[in-house]
Formats: structure tokens, sequence, C-alpha cells
């Protein structure tokens, strides 16, 4: 028996990769944006808000973490507009990547703020900063430090879910792929050279956070 | 047309639920096995075993298990040999799993001070009683709460089965879900399906966690 690998052709056909690929990496970073943002606040919420509203996040983040992400995806893309929502396949795939990322964030942020040594808080409270000043200068970029690795690998597993949105035909690599695969039987090599392509992207991805973390959001 | 109750597309969903709890249990039971294999050629000290293993671990924790799904479904098919959604989900979060348990469980064993590996091995301890008599107990304490939390990833992991073909639960949703056309219920069970199964877990997992800190 002999199999015959043809690359080629999958790799002639690199202007529909380079297209998933550059949608693979915007998916990944709105939703690492704004996932963020949610992170924080939800964080927040949870460490210093009301008791409902505390109640309310920790329902969000345990119903999340405990589904899987396909299904989130189809409840979105199929299951809301039954209730009257409609939304196109990447704005679906955008806002259940940031509700996904959203949850983790939201714990991982929490773990970060909750090693918060009281006396800082304290000691800024006694500073006259106000409570919106103690977060955000005083306990936020030290507790983001602490938690970054966790958080860089969150955003990968997040952007390497995202192969999931090609299901729901979001543009993005693995739908490339599927796309190539349709049009030349060659479904091993454009998937071989897709998961390839995940990976770069992947430790690209870890290093530019790896990168930028400390720049941007927690000074060194 | 046939009208579906709640009834209905939960008693099928339930009975599809069955394939996600042996999917999972299979996936789990067989990566830990590979896994444990990984672990100790890993530790046994054979610098090429190391690197390729962290090869091997870096693979699968950097790409997409929908695409190790669909390299095993395509990938056997290649060998000729006839395969079923059934088997190339198995074998590929079966592969998944051993990666990451593998990870999970080097770094219980890195934990474990090296003067216990020191001490055991002055007392001429063969490196498989270092193993069995030292090191493994202590690593298992510190080992079963990340690993009961990394079966809820693999739970939710199975959902992907689906993208290929295999019937589980999100296939069934997604099935009973064109039948009906009722998606936003379907779904909502689907969801509170693998919650229901999810949550416990993740619960005894905190547990477990708490309880190895406090001790």
């Amino acid at each position: 028996m002999l199999i015959e690998f043809d690359f080629l052709a999958v790799l002639g056909e690199w202007p529909l990769l380079l297209k998933g690929v550059v949608w693979t990496i915007s998916l990944t970073a709105i939703a690492t944006v704004i996932g963020m943002v949610v992170g924080v606040a939800c964080a927040w919420a949870r460490a210093s808000g009301p008791g409902w509203l505390r109640w309310v996040v920790g329902s969000y983040v345990e119903l999340i973490r405990n589904t899987p992400f396909i299904v989130q995806l189809f409840f979105i893309f199929f299951g809301l507009p039954a209730a009257g929502v409609k939304l196109s396949p990447e704005l679906a795939s955008v806002i259940a990547m940031v509700m996904n990322l959203g949850a983790y964030a939201t714990e991982i942020i929490r773990a970060g703020i909750e090693a918060t040594p009281r006396g800082q808080v304290e000691a800024a409270m006694s500073l006259a900063l106000s409570r919106v000043q103690t977060f955000t200068r005083v306990i936020l970029p030290p507790a983001l430090k602490k938690v970054w690795p966790a958080m860089v690998s969150q955003i990968i597993i997040v952007m390497l879910g995202s192969a999931v949105c090609g299901q729901i035909s979001t543009p993005e690599l693995s739908y490339a792929a599927n796309l190539i695969q349709s049009r030349n039987f060659r479904a091993f090599e454009a998937f071989l050279i897709a998961t390839a392509l995940y990976l770069c992207l992947a430790i690209a991805l870890r290093r530019l956070l790896n990168w930028a973390g400390p720049r941007f959001f927690f000074g060194r | 047309m046939v009208e579906f109750s709640l009834w209905d597309i939960l008693r099928n969903l339930l009975g599809a639920a069955r394939w996600t709890v042996s999917l999972s249990l299979i996936a789990f039971i067989g990566g830990g096995l590979v896994g444990l294999a990984l672990l100790v050629l890993r530790i046994s000290g054979n610098r090429l075993a190391d690197r390729l293993i962290g090869i091997y671990v870096q693979v699968f924790q950097g790409t997409p298990l929908l695409m190790q799904l669909f390299l095993a479904y395509f990938g056997i098919a290649l060998f000729g040999i006839k395969t079923s959604a059934w088997f190339a989900a198995a074998l590929a979060l079966t592969l998944y799993t051993s990666a990451f348990l593998t990870e999970i469980w080097r770094g219980c064993v890195n934990a474990i001070p090296r003067g216990q590996w020191e001490a055991s091995g002055s007392l001429a301890l063969s490196f498989r009683e270092q193993l069995q008599y030292v090191i493994l107990p202590q690593a298992t304490r510190i080992a079963i709460a990340p690993t009961v939390g990394f079966l809820v990833q693999v739970i939710k992991g199975t959902a992907l089965a689906s993208v290929i073909g295999f019937i589980e639960l999100t296939k069934a949703g997604s099935m009973i879900s064109n039948a009906t056309f009722k998606p936003f219920v379907v779904y909502s069970c689907v969801a509170l399906l693998y919650f229901a199964l999810c949550f416990p877990v993740s619960m005894y997992a905190k547990h477990l966690e708490r309880k190895t800190l406090a001790r």
C-alpha cells in the first residue's frame, strides 16, 4: 500500500489559508481585548459588588466553565434566532469567544485580586484614593502581573477553540482547510497544514503576550 | 408532523449522553495509562525521550482538538483501515488527554523535593522501587485535584467528536433541533445536561484542591 501526499495541492490555495489565518487572528484579538475587560469587570463585581451581582456573575462563570464551547456557540448562533436575535456567523463567533474568555478571565483575575494583601487596600484608602482609583491603580496591576501566565494560556486556549467557529461558516483557518479539502479531496494534507499553522500561531501568540503583558498592562 | 414534547427531547438527549460519558471515560482512562507511561519515560532520565515527549506535549497543547480529531479521522483512513467516527474520536481524545495528563503529573513529580530521590537512591532502591514506594505515593496526593479538574476538560472535549459525525450529546442536539425546529429549547437542554455532568466534577475538584492545600 502506498500513501501519496500532495501538499502542493493544498499550499497552492494559499490565499484561502492566509485569509483564514487573518480571520483567526482578528477573532482572537477582538475576543482577547473585550474578554479581558469583561473579566476585569466581573472580577471586580465578584470581589466587591453587591450580593445579587456576585450571584449573577458566579452563575455566569460556572455556566460557561462547565459547558463546551461548541454548545455555547451553537446556542448563540442557532438557538437565539428562535428567541428573536439574529446574528451573522462572525458576530456569533465573537460573542461566544468573548463570553467564554470573559468567564475564565473572571476566575483568573479574581484569584490575583484575592492574593493582594489587605494592607495595600487600607494604605490606598488612607491616602484618600477613591474606590475606583484603588482598584485600577493599586489592586489590579499587581493582580494582573501575578496571574498573567495563566491568562496567556487561557487566551491561547480560546484561540485554538476558535477552530470550532468554522462549523457555523465563520471564514477562519479551520473553515479554510475544510473548504480546500472539499475542492481537491486532500483532507489529511489540508488539516495537517492548518494544524501546523495553528501551532505556529500558538507559539507566536505566547511570545507576543509574554512580551506585551509587562509593557502595557502592569509595568515592570 | 410528529410533535416533540420537552420530555421527548430530554429523553433522546439523555440516551445520547451515555455516549458522551463512555467516550469521556475511555479517553480519560486510556489517556491516563498512556500519560503514565510517558511520565515514567520522561523522568527516567533519558534525554532524548524527555525532549520527544516535550514536543509531543507541545503539539497537542498548541493545536486545536478539532484539528486533531480531523487528522485522526482522515489519517487512519489513509492507511487503508476502514475507520469509524467512534474509533477516531476515541483515539484522538486519548492522545490529547495523555499529553495534558503527563504534563500535569510531571509538575507533581517535580514538586517532590530532590532529597527524596537522593535519599531513596542512597538506600539502594532501584528506579522502579523509588517510583513505587517513594515518589509516586507522594506525587499522587497532589496530583488528584488537578487530574479530576482535567476530567471536566475531557468531557467538554468530547463535544467536538460531534463534528466528525460521532453521535453523542451535541450531535444528538443538532439532529433533534433539525427535526423539531426548536433550537433554543434543544440547545438549552444540551447545555444543561453538560452542566449537570461537569459541575459536580468541578465542585469535587475544588473540594479536593482545598483539602490538598489544608494538608
